[in-house]
């Protein structure tokens, strides 16, 4: 178990970078706590797996270094590092049975044969493998593999983290919720730093205690997921996370008010308004936090369309040619065509250039 | 509903069958002809029955030969599949060196038979051949046209030389088809350099390698060419291979009967051998098998 730090870390896949958008991991510096279950979350090619590799050892970052309690492992192999790791697809070791495969990273560490046993018994219990393990692992279903590919990850105690890269795509959709769940029961027994990749924010905000989002290269945001619902520190994570996502809306800033075309809005104390504005300044708001009323209550929009998902039904609209999506209340009468939308005005933001604009930013 | 019957279909396998029959099955049926016959020229023949089977096989020299050609056989795969791994092994995995390996090494595979067999005929010759010249003035006795031992080292080194490459070419190709996954679990494993070789590369190569093995004996137990060239299945009969053997009994002797029987005899336990290899070594393992622990 260990605290991971990354100082000024960035990675690029090319010898020579030569600006920003050779790299494929931008500068960061963040710090793991020890104990800690963190979802890295991003869409595919934002450099999630690349900042895993980074952390296990399979890959040696640009520059930057990778501290484990404090001591600097940015050049120690994988065998060094005491991580395990778990990839998105299944491996396993072909020729070996089951219970070779679950006992191969303890054999290699010259555990002891009852110490190993022990662990393997247990790991396969955990796994529900218990009645395969004399079983060649050859011959197994795609997820029944991908089990062994995890319980290799779970099986050793001592390990500094477990890294888990999307783990559950090749696993059926009822086995999911059930391995995750495990996971995070694993994690509360055993309190070891976990760090979880996935896509799929569901997966992140279920499994994790803080969640990373990261967005072309860069950690964009690090938080609980509540803080990543309330308070999203880019437009990104806004409409990333929730169903539907936030509502983006271009606006002009005149001193304290915001312009949605000839639509004015006046911001709250707390909004920042920053001396310099960004080249393109936004509002955000969650559809949850938008109410359709009649138009001369709010500000004046069209309704497109209301899509019924099944808990609940959400309002389609636009205003001032800016789709903006609202989550009807349940049972709440539909508007006419012409409508109003009022935001709350405590969970409206403004962003400059994609980023929250926040006092002292 | 009434069933049509339409044998018009026959006609689209006929080409097929056409040309099995003047590859194969002609000339298998003149061989076979000539085995249970005599001939005396003139085409007449008559009635031999078994008679040059039990000829064959009771005859030492046949024996001989084919425990020379067993000999051969097995020493070759011996050398040329460990190799062969070692070096696809070896071989880079990315960048030019890439390219430059794979056209070393396919190389030899492109020169014809006989060219080899000339090469090495003139390469092993103690007077002007570098290394029976070479070898010689290490104070190591070689001659292959006179020293049986220097003969074989010379047939086996040459299609080592010639053939090696093919294991390497194969095992490459399966090496290069392993997913990185599977490496870079292996790191996490903290597994050795040798059990990656066990249990990922190994198993992974299987495949391949049956291949490998079932092309080098085939072609291995048919050599004619090469040591044709070279010794001409000398000193004495010391290379004097299956095929050798064969060629003088049918053109040296011109005993077509004793030679029709022993090609098929020849025949015979090539399709067998390699039906034995193929079935050991893709059988499938029973799935409920209790391995390790």
């Amino acid at each position: 178990m260990a605290r991971i730090e990354l100082k000024n870390l960035a990675h690029s896949y090319l010898d020579r970078p030569r600006d920003e958008a050779d790299y494929a991991l931008k500068e960061m510096t963040h710090v793991w706590e020890d104990g800690g279950a963190y979802a890295l979350l991003g869409p595919s090619g934002c450099g999630k797996t690349t900042l895993l590799n980074i952390i296990s050892g399979l890959l040696v970052p640009t520059q930057g270094q990778v501290l484990f309690d404090g001591r600097d492992m940015t050049r120690e192999p994988p065998e060094a590092r005491n991580i395990a790791q778990v990839f998105q697809f299944p491996v396993i070791y072909d020729s070996m049975s089951v219970y070779d495969n679950l006992a191969f990273p303890l054999r290699n560490r010259k555990f002891q044969a009852t110490e190993v046993d022990r662990r393997v018994r247990e790991v396969a219990e955990m796994l529900d493998l218990t009645d395969r393990l004399k079983r060649r692992a050859e011959n197994l279903t795609a997820d029944m593999k991908q089990k062994i590919s995890l319980g290799r990850g779970l099986v050793r105690p001592d390990v500094n983290a477990i890294l888990f890269d999307e783990p559950l795509t090749v696993i059926d959709p009822h086995m999911k919720w059930l391995l995750r769940g495990q996971l995070k029961q694993l994690h509360k027994d055993f309190n070891h730093t976990m760090v979880y990749v996935t896509h799929d924010q569901t997966e992140a905000l279920t499994f994790a205690d803080k969640v990373v989002v990261m967005y072309e290269g860069e950690v964009v945001q690090i938080g609980t997921p509540e803080e990543l619902f309330e308070k999203p520190a880019h437009t990104f994570v806004g409409y990333f996370i929730g169903s539907p996502g936030m509502n983006v809306l271009d606006c002009r800033l005149e001193g304290r008010q915001a312009w949605l075309g000839e639509h004015k809005l006046d911001l709250l104390a707390g909004h920042h308004v920053p001396a310099a504005l960004g080249d393109k300044v936004q509002l955000g708001i969650r559809p949850e936090f938008v109410t359709v009323t009649r138009p001369e209550e709010g500000l004046p929009a069209r309704l497109e369309r209301v899509d019924d998902v099944g808990r609940y039904r959400i309002a389609r609209l636009t205003l001032n040619d800016q789709a903006v999506a609202a989550i009807l209340p349940e049972g709440s009468e539909l508007p006419s065509d012409t409508a109003g939308v009022r935001f709350e005005p405590s969970h409206l933001h403004v962003y400059m250039d994609g980023h929250l604009s926040e006092g002292g930013a | 509903m009434e069933r049509k019957v339409n044998q018009k279909a026959w006609f689209l396998v006929l080409p097929v069958v056409l040309i099995v029959c003047f590859s194969a099955l002609i000339p298998l049926m003149t061989v076979v002809n000539y085995a249970f016959q005599d001939t005396f020229g003139g085409n007449e023949f008559f009635w031999a029955g078994l008679v040059w089977f039990e000829d064959i096989l009771n005859s030492s020299r046949f024996h001989d030969a084919l425990w020379r050609q067993f000999l051969f056989s097995g020493l070759i795969l011996l050398i040329e599949i460990p190799l062969g791994v070692v070096v696809a092994l070896s071989m880079p995995r990315r960048g030019l060196g890439v390219p430059i390996c794979l056209v070393l090494m396919a190389l030899p595979l492109l020169i014809p038979w006989n060219v080899v067999g000339t090469i090495w005929q003139i390469f092993g010759r103690v007077d002007i051949g570098l290394l029976g010249w070479a070898v010689n003035s290490l104070g190591i006795s070689y001659n292959y046209t006179t020293d049986p031992l220097s003969a074989w080292v010379t047939v086996v080194l040459m299609d080592v030389w010639h053939w090696t490459s093919l294991v390497v070419l194969l095992a490459y190709a399966g090496l290069r088809s392993i997913p990185e996954a599977y490496y870079q679990a292996a790191r996490i494993d903290g597994a050795s350099r040798w059990a990656v070789f066990r249990h990922i590369q190994l198993p992974k190569i299987r495949r391949v390698l049956v291949i490998a093995i079932l092309l080098r004996f085939m072609d291995s137990f048919m050599i004619y060419t090469e040591p044709f060239v070279v010794t001409g299945g000398g000193p004495g009969s010391a290379t004097s291979f299956l095929s050798v053997d064969l060629v003088k009994i049918a053109i040296g002797q011109f005993d077509l009967g004793r030679a029709a029987a022993m090609s098929i005899i020849y025949f015979l336990i090539i399709l067998a051998l390699s039906w034995v290899f193929y079935t050991v070594m893709t059988a499938k393992r029973r799935d409920d098998m209790e391995v390790g622990q």
